[in-house]
């Protein structure tokens, strides 16, 4: 087997990629200069596309970031499109194209889709009148399909945790020795190999799943707990506004990484400290949602026993074999459903207790502005309870921030799981995950780019695909 | 205002106090105290042999007793064995003469910070040197940071819309997203490697600690800057874009003041009112990219001392370390909170 070039047969593209790329970035700066001094901007371009005479130099330069960006976005479909037919004669990213052959699919199907419906599909269906929030759910919706796919064993090549010998700290596209004609993709380590011989692809695809599991699962505990304080703290006030604020203060005001250090370290994860929040913290969700229904269904009892019933019962399951586990400091339930394995339950618990906090403040506030709302004096003078008027008024009427923060703070739990992996805090050592896989690689920096860069270049397009979705979403929730 | 300020300090003092208690309950849980025996004594000791050497250190009693005695608002505990009296504010065992000249209380407030274990040396004279080094990096970071974002921010935000305050956004979105380690490790990767042959820069802050230059103290610094210029950058444009829509400005403009003149002179000095807050509540962030920065660059600083401490055990330095961070991020909050009143004419009048 040879070993694989960048771009195999394609090579030829390169340079016109760089000179494209270049002159992006060339005439990007040129108008953002020249749109400074400049004073009106006429447009460079006549009715019908064609260049107009009475173009400005700013003008031009626009006309010049739009040509190239255009370059740029055709050769890369170019890339992808030849990696998909003919898989690894495109080279390494040919390969790599050709394993995400499942996510291309999935991502093109949910874009046909929903923009098929988007006059439909409510705010969702507005986010693809928005060319960044476009963009930010494509990358989104990259990872998150690349972890749920990876996760079906559907993408990696190689398992990410088997060592190859012969393959440590190999350059991308290197053979693994002894494959044979039929290995296919599986006969290259694409993105070659890390210090112990694995194979740094396999481990990028599994690590996203790490990130797609516990990420949004995370926020959105934080936010159950957030709204489920913040709600009451903002809307009676006095001195249970004092007291949850006081407290909120108290987590805010300690260094992130000094708090994770004395979380997650094994000699307090044997006291049993962090289940014991997470008993605290995991009864949030079950509250909200038997508060949530027993508010609306509180004049109909019989529709009020159903609802609770069929919400409660799962959740209540749910939530004691989630804190339960056998072996541990709480270990009393028979029916263990399922067991959170080890590490993650530590580092979920952390990562909700870090962010509630904000949650809260953000709720409070929000919940201040609202309950002053004629809405809501209409429906005291109704006569409806005050849980009725916080979760069923007020709620829904905060909405559009928490969405758009909802997503922003995927993005820094995301950050913190990262943070953590850095730290070696709380995941196993031999976990995937793309902080754990820095942390591997950042010690032979120097000499191996290749192990660390895919996971660090992973996480910022994750994180940033979040802040520009959080940003398109601004932006259409604030047009209505 | 007087009064504001002092319920403030009630307030911050009375968190400071909260959150030492929960480090100090933290580490003193009794797994950690258990390795503390085993690292200080002997790692085969017996269970027994364990309890006996934690009960002859004091580390016995109950929790507020031992954060009190390290606060100092308690005497230290004494106790008497064959060799003389042991206690914690006494060296050794001594005799009963000696013991009577030591004195009865030691802990912070005293100026007695404790031992660390990893270091062998008096907590208080590591911590300074360390805060010393952080210091100056802190110093640099704030020196690049703080001009630079505001600069974008108020250039994205005099004419909201324009392509200057759409690339702009976009860049300081990317560098949002950006954390320290990612960061870090693609510009050690790009600048300091044999494989890319740039070499521009070290890829190590070691002798920066002695000599600092530009050639092993830049990367340092631009990664803990750069995640924060985009934060406070969009801030203020967000702050700036408020101010440009006000009446007042439209009163300048069509007075006929001057474009650049409205900017300087009219909405300027009211567009940097929440960016200051904005700044100064950037100080806990700052503090977990020290300590992610100091790490991938072998800074021995503040935030590699809290790795150590954390990773080694070292129960007294984890404790002076989380003081030092928790009053610095406080003392952030009671400065930001009193500058965004005096800065404020509408709330100070009031």
């Amino acid at each position: 087997m040879e070993p694989l070039t960048w771009t195999g047969n394609l090579s030829f593209l390169t340079p016109i990629l760089f000179l494209s790329l270049s002159a992006l970035g060339l005439s990007i700066v040129a108008w953002m200069v020249l749109s400074v001094f400049g004073g009106l901007r006429a447009s460079a371009q006549g009715p019908y596309g064609a260049p107009a005479l009475t173009a400005t130099p700013d003008g031009l330069a626009a006309l010049g970031v739009r040509l190239s960006l255009l370059a740029v976005v055709a050769l890369v479909v170019i890339h992808i499109a030849y990696g998909i037919l003919f898989s690894t004669s495109g080279g390494i990213i040919g390969g790599m194209a050709r394993l995400m052959l499942p996510v291309w699919v999935a991502l093109a199907l949910l874009f046909y889709v929903s923009i098929t419906f988007k006059r439909r599909l409510g705010l969702y269906g507005k986010l693809f009148d928005s060319p960044i929030g476009m963009i930010g759910f494509g990358l989104v919706m990259f990872w998150v399909f690349t972890g749920i796919l990876g996760a079906l064993d559907l993408i990696a090549p190689h398992d990410s945790l088997a060592q190859v010998s012969g393959m440590k700290n190999k350059v991308p596209g290197t053979p693994v020795p002894g494959a044979g004609e039929d290995a296919g993709i599986a006969a290259w380590y694409l993105l070659g190999g890390d210090n112990l011989a694995r194979d740094v692809f396999s481990r990028l695809i599994d690590g996203a799943w790490v990130v797609v599991q516990i990420a949004p699962l995370a926020t959105l505990f934080a936010f159950m707990v957030g709204i489920t304080l913040g709600l009451p703290a903002g809307y009676y006030g006095g001195r249970l506004d004092t007291v949850l604020s006081f407290l909120a203060n108290l987590v805010l005001a300690f260094p992130v990484i000094l708090l994770f250090y004395l979380l997650v370290t094994p000699e307090i994860v044997a006291t049993g400290l962090p289940q014991y929040i997470g008993v605290v913290l995991f009864a949030f969700p079950l509250i909200f949602a038997g508060v949530l229904l027993h508010s609306r269904f509180r004049t109909r009892p019989q529709a009020n026993v159903i609802w609770l019933a069929v919400v409660l019962i799962p959740g209540v399951l749910g939530y004691m074999s989630m804190i339960n586990e056998a072996g541990s400091k709480i270990d009393f339930w028979p029916i263990d459903l399922f067991d959170v394995p080890g590490g993650i339950l530590v580092v979920f618990v952390s990562v909700v207790f870090v962010n509630s906090p904000t949650v809260f403040r953000i709720v409070r506030g929000l919940t201040l502005d609202i309950k002053t709302r004629d809405y809501v004096a209409a429906a005291q003078t109704r006569g409806e309870r005050p849980w009725y008027i916080m979760l069923w008024e007020i709620l829904p009427n905060a909405r559009g921030p928490l969405i758009v923060d909802f997503c922003l703070r995927i993005g820094y739990t995301t950050i913190l799981l990262g943070t953590l992996g850095f730290f070696g805090l709380g995941l196993p050592p031999e976990s995937p995950d793309w902080g754990s896989t820095i942390n591997d690689g950042r010690k032979l920096l120097a000499i191996y780019l290749h192990p660390p860069l895919p996971p660090a270049l992973a996480l910022l397009s994750l994180v940033l695909g979040l802040n520009l979705l959080a940003d398109g979403l601004r932006e259409e929730s604030l047009r209505d | 205002m007087g009064l504001f300020i002092l319920r403030r300090t009630g307030v911050m003092i009375l968190t400071a106090i909260c959150l030492t208690f929960i480090v100090f309950f933290l580490t003193n849980l009794y797994p950690n105290l258990e390795k503390l025996a085993k690292t200080e004594g002997n790692f085969r000791m017996s269970d027994e042999a364990v309890a006996s050497w934690l009960d002859k250190n004091g580390y016995l009693q109950p929790v507020a007793v031992k954060y009190g005695q390290w606060l100092g608002v308690l005497p230290g505990w004494r106790a008497e064995t064959e060799e003389g009296i042991t206690g914690r504010c006494i060296d050794g065992p001594v005799s009963a003469e000696a013991a009577a000249q030591a004195p009865r209380f030691c802990g912070v407030i005293q100026g007695d910070w404790g031992y660390s274990t990893r270091f062998k040396d008096g907590v208080w004279s590591i911590i300074k040197v360390r805060l010393a080094n952080t210091g100056y990096l802190m110093m640099w970071v704030l020196i690049v940071m703080v001009p630079t974002a505001l600069l974008i921010g108020v250039l994205a935000g005099m004419r909201e819309g324009s392509v200057t305050d759409r690339s702009l956004s976009t860049a300081s979105i990317l560098t949002t997203a950006t954390p320290e380690y990612v960061s870090g490790v693609i510009f050690i990767a790009v600048f300091t490697s044999a494989t890319v042959g740039l070499k521009w820069f070290k890829g190590t802050a070691t002798s920066a600690m002695t000599e600092p230059t530009f050639e092993n103290f830049f990367l340092p610094v631009i990664t803990i800057a750069l995640y924060g210029i985009g934060y406070i950058a969009r801030m203020t444009r967000a702050s700036m874009t408020e101010v440009m829509t006000a009446q007042y400005i439209r009163t300048a403009r069509l007075k006929g003041v001057s474009f650049p003149n409205i900017v300087l002179r009219h909405a300027l000095r009211n567009a940097l009112i929440a960016p200051f807050t904005v700044i100064m509540l950037q100080f806990p962030w700052l503090l977990s990219g020290v300590v992610i920065v100091e790490t991938l660059f072998n800074y021995k600083g503040f935030g590699w001392s809290l790795v150590e401490a954390a990773g080694n055990n070292d129960i007294e330095l984890l404790l002076g370390i989380s003081v030092i961070s928790v009053v610095i991020v406080l003392l952030t909050q009671l400065i930001s909170d009193i500058g965004y009143v005096y800065l404020n004419p509408r709330i100070r009048i009031n």
